[in-house]
């Protein structure tokens, strides 16, 4: 039997006998077909691209103008944004359902903050076996080649600066460090101590090394990190913190105990706030990231590939500046004004 | 004797192991046990130190509250927005902050008393609610540029040369009110009672919904007062703060000898065991090691809590 | 001592009624209690001991019927109702804080404050006046106990037995209601809660005792109320009649005496 549909009907013709009858079609014949003819249809209408940012967290000021920066860049390009992030840094699982969920909800292009470098890739590789462009944004997956491209800040690029930095300020005096860090295992937290540790020529365990704390990022947490560094060594006098937050605490600390003459803190971000705060004199210096800029690329390279099936790859480097009022010869910097124009956040 | 308190370890377990952990830190380095590095640590532990006394009141009901952390952030900003951006003057802005908590703490109560639900979902639904709420109404940026009189609690006074901030003679003001409550009125005694056996003490005539309604009420207004606190010491109103609070007071409410099965435990016991925490994490900087082992020992040390607390009831160690 | 010469039962109900969906616990039962006597209620399981014990302590509502305390009318909404008439009742799980003291069970839900401003404005507690007054109730019952600041849950079973039974007998006014009190017991034990339970009446309060230790109801009751099927079947005086007929007529194998 040969059937056609024509409406709720189909159109059975009996072969052989010529003879053709129409016979109503079942209900759920009938709505699949209509199920399936929407599905079709999209392929061949103008419909608006649908590309995934995940990110790490939800909280994290940087993601939140990651978020913002990619939501603008695809109104601006007619493209449906859908966002997803862990609950809290170090959350593969979340992430790794993000991805499914887009993949299935039809994303062309998913741009991610890989918490878990490592974990995140076979969920990465099943996306882009499914035809899926997938780029890593401010860290690489491990392999950096699991993704199809890299749009991203050189952490260790960031933590150099300021060390470089920091060394020039100190000139050759005896230097007694605070390191305020963020927490065991932490990619982003090891690569700036590590970036800071070599620009200031220094290895982990040197004696100048007086104090290590965690801060988890957090401002309280800074503080009391810095007053119990203090309490160990009260002559500290560079402190390097791993973000602006952190910093903010640490001054706290500092001022509290009078010496805030005597410190040099040196940070990363170069959010709005921060680099307030390198105006104010609280932050020597800060080496400043560019999250609305690695997500309005990241957007753009995505609704490319959706629109014209064009492949971004390789690594872009949306570029670290070290901020500050005080320049020093042989580190390259810019002044604050020009940091707060180029800042993220309020 | 307060109720509870003679069958546990009560306050006087943990105060010893406090009293031991002083000893050693202070045998490590020399700047232990100095007056300024003591005050330093008490100022260190306000904030969660004023969450735990809410904490505890519940966990003695038998309850738990994992939203107290987003609360008090939630609080920190209302009242911190309420000075800078709305222009209110710091009293008022306080109250609003002190509202807010205390009515989030309703909500709890309400949806834990009339609709039922166990207090671990409540909460956790609350917490992520509250969290929401503080990141949309700060979209997501620190408050700062806060009026003096609000941050007054931060300002310190002198006890012979050690600096004191006022806020920790007010933390330590409210545990000592609400320990008396707890010792010296039914009410208070009703509060063991509920969480002993909460169907004793209704058939006994006591309103346990209402009691257990305004615990968690009252514990939103400690949240509040721990905001006051944290921007006191901060200086700014912090939206991510407060995110590992609900843990760190649990933790200091375990590390006192307070049951987690509710009837049991003295509230001067939460502040030793937050002191705890605090003692350890200065300590173990002073001594140079790394962060990562304060988070062992504090695990060590609940586990040891806890057992201890079991076993002292003749509960512990299976034939 | 014993019924028939006052004039009002000090509790009586008469017609009770309560369903629970299709299953009638209570079919029109009636009971009386007169003073000065330990009235034992017993019965096969279903005979609705339970559920008109909770009816008369106020800890459920019946469906019809009607409940006299001292010849009076009364309607109970709740246990607090119960306990407002002078009717004490000590439930089997009995009702105590483990954690907490002797003397802060018996007082437990009925504190006493110290007199003037500290108690009115301050509310606070007058310990000594409760531990004095916990230790005197305890004596008067000649219950065993040396600490009144003992938790109750480092008591013997029979023990806190006591303090329960004290309770009740130190705050009812009428009836003390006593629901299986020595199922949990062993043998010495129970013959304690026994005298126990002797003195009270001897204290002035008339008992109603639910069991259904056979034994026990023949050692201590002066009357015995036969429930069945949701009625009482028969009042019999343990001086009259054998367990065996008892127990014939608990379960329908015989009618009335």
């Amino acid at each position: 039997m040969i059937g056609r549909t024509f409406g709720h009907y189909e159109i059975v013709e009996e072969l052989g006998t010529g003879s053709v009858g129409v016979q109503p079609m079942k209900t759920t014949q009938f709505v699949l077909a209509v199920i399936l003819a929407c599905a079709v249809a999209p392929a061949h209408s103008q419909q608006q691209p649908v590309i995934g940012l995940i990110t790490k967290t939800e909280t994290n000021p940087f993601f939140v103008k990651m978020r913002e920066g990619a939501t603008e860049t695809a109104k601006a390009k007619g493209a449906k944004l859908m966002t997803a992030a862990g609950r809290f840094d170090g959350d593969n699982p979340s992430q790794v359902t993000a991805i499914e969920n887009m993949v299935a909800a039809g994303a062309r292009a998913i741009l991610i903050t890989p918490s878990d470098t490592k974990a995140i890739v076979p969920a990465i590789r099943k996306a882009r076996a499914a035809g899926v462009l997938v780029i890593a944004l401010d860290s690489p997956a491990d392999p950096q080649d699991a993704t199809d491209a890299l749009f991203a800040t050189d952490n260790f690029k960031a933590g150099l600066l300021i060390g470089q930095y920091a060394k020039a300020v100190m000139a050759g005096k005896s230097a007694k460090i605070a390191t305020l860090d963020l927490n065991p295992g932490v990619t982003v937290g090891k690569l700036r101590h590590d970036g800071f540790l070599s620009g200031y020529g220094i290895k982990d365990g040197d004696p100048s090394i007086v104090c290590s704390a965690d801060t988890q990022g957090d401002q309280a947490k800074g503080q009391t990190a810095m007053e119990n560094c203090l309490q160990r060594a009260p002559d500290i006098n560079v402190v390097y913190t791993i973000n602006e937050p952190a910093a903010a605490g640490a001054y706290r600390a500092i001022r509290a105990a009078g010496r805030e003459k005597n410190i040099l803190i040196v940070s990363v971000d170069g959010g709005c706030a921060g680099v307030r705060n390198v105006k104010a004199g609280v932050i020597a210096a800060t080496s400043q990231q560019y999250p609305l800029k690695m997500a309005s690329l990241g957007v753009e390279a995505a609704v490319d590939y959706a629109k014209t099936g064009r492949k971004v790859s390789g690594t872009t480097d949306t570029g670290v500046t070290l901020i500050t009022d005080k320049p020093m010869k042989g580190v390259d910097s810019k002044d604050a004004a020009f940091g707060m124009n180029a800042c993220w956040g309020k | 004797m307060p109720a509870g308190a003679s069958s546990s370890l009560s306050a006087s377990g943990p105060f010893l192991a406090l009293l031991l952990a002083c000893a050693f830190f202070a045998s490590q380095s020399d700047r232990f046990l100095t007056g300024q590095n003591l005050s330093l640590i008490l100022q260190q532990v306000v904030v969660v130190g004023m969450i735990a006394i809410g904490q505890t009141l519940i966990v003695l009901t038998a309850g738990i509250d994992l939203s107290c952390g987003m609360v008090m952030a939630l609080g920190s900003i209302v009242m911190s927005r309420a000075a800078v951006d709305h222009g209110l003057d710091a009293g008022t802005a306080v109250a609003c902050g002190l509202l807010a908590t205390t009515a989030f703490g309703f909500v709890n109560g309400a949806l834990i008393t009339r609709v039922r639900l166990p207090p671990f979902i409540v909460t956790l639904g609350t917490l992520n609610i509250a969290f929401a709420i503080t990141q949309i109404y700060s979209h997501s940026q620190t408050v700062s540029g806060l009026p003096d009189a609000m941050v007054v609690l931060g300002d310190t006074f002198r006890l012979g040369d050690t600096a004191v901030t006022y806020g920790t003679v007010f933390m330590l003001a409210v545990y000592f009110l609400v320990w008396c409550a707890l010792r010296e009125t039914a009410a208070g005694r009703h509060v063991y009672a509920v969480g002993s056996n909460a169907e004793a003490a209704r058939l006994m005539g006591i309103p346990t919904a209402r009691l257990i309604l305004g615990v968690y009420t009252f514990a939103g207004l400690t949240y509040g007062l721990a905001a006051l606190l944290a921007v006191a010491r901060t200086g700014v109103g912090d939206p991510q703060a407060g995110q590992t609070d609900n843990l760190d007071s649990i933790t200091a409410v375990v590390l006192g000898g307070v049951s987690l099965f509710g009837g049991r435990g003295v509230i001067l016991g939460s502040l030793v065991g937050a002191l705890i925490v605090g003692v350890f994490r200065n300590g173990l900087t002073l001594m140079g090691v790394a962060s990562v082992y304060q988070i062992l020992i504090t695990g060590i040390l609940v586990i040891l809590a806890v057992a201890t607390d079991q076993l002292s009831r003749g509960k512990g160690l299976r034939p | 001592m014993t019924a028939g010469a006052a004039p009002t039962p000090v509790l009586q109900a008469r017609g009770l009624v309560k369903r629970y969906g299709h299953v009638t616990a209570l079919d029109g039962a009636d009971l009386d209690l007169w003073p000065g006597e330990i009235l034992a209620v017993i019965g096969d399981n279903g005979a609705g001991k339970s559920t008109l014990v909770k009816a008369l302590s106020g800890a459920l509502v019946p469906d019809a019927g009607e409940i006299r305390v001292d010849g009076r009318i009364v309607k109970f909404h709740g246990p607090g109702d119960a306990r407002r008439h002078g009717i004490e009742t000590v439930y089997q799980d009995l009702a105590l804080a483990p954690a907490m003291t002797v003397a802060e069970n018996l007082f437990l839900g009925r504190e006493l404050r110290r007199p003037g401003v500290l108690g009115s404005v301050f509310r606070l507690l007058d310990k000594k006046r409760m531990m004095a007054g916990a230790a005197s109730h305890l004596h008067t019952l000649q219950i065993g106990i040396a600490s009144m600041t003992q938790p109750v849950e480092s008591l013997s079973g029979g023990q806190r037995q006591g303090v329960a039974v004290a309770r009740s007998a130190a705050f009812a006014r009428h009836v003390v209601i006593l629901d299986e009190p020595t199922a949990a017991l062993g043998v010495k034990e129970s013959g304690m809660v026994l005298q126990l339970i002797r003195r009270v009446r001897d204290k002035g309060l008339p008992v109603l005792l639910v069991s259904h230790s056979m034994p026990h109801v023949f050692e201590v009751a002066d009357r015995i109320h036969i429930a069945r099927l949701g009625k009482r079947v028969a009042v019999v005086k343990p001086g009259d009649i054998s367990m065996a007929e008892v127990v014939a007529i608990m379960t329908g194998a015989s009618t009335s005496p």
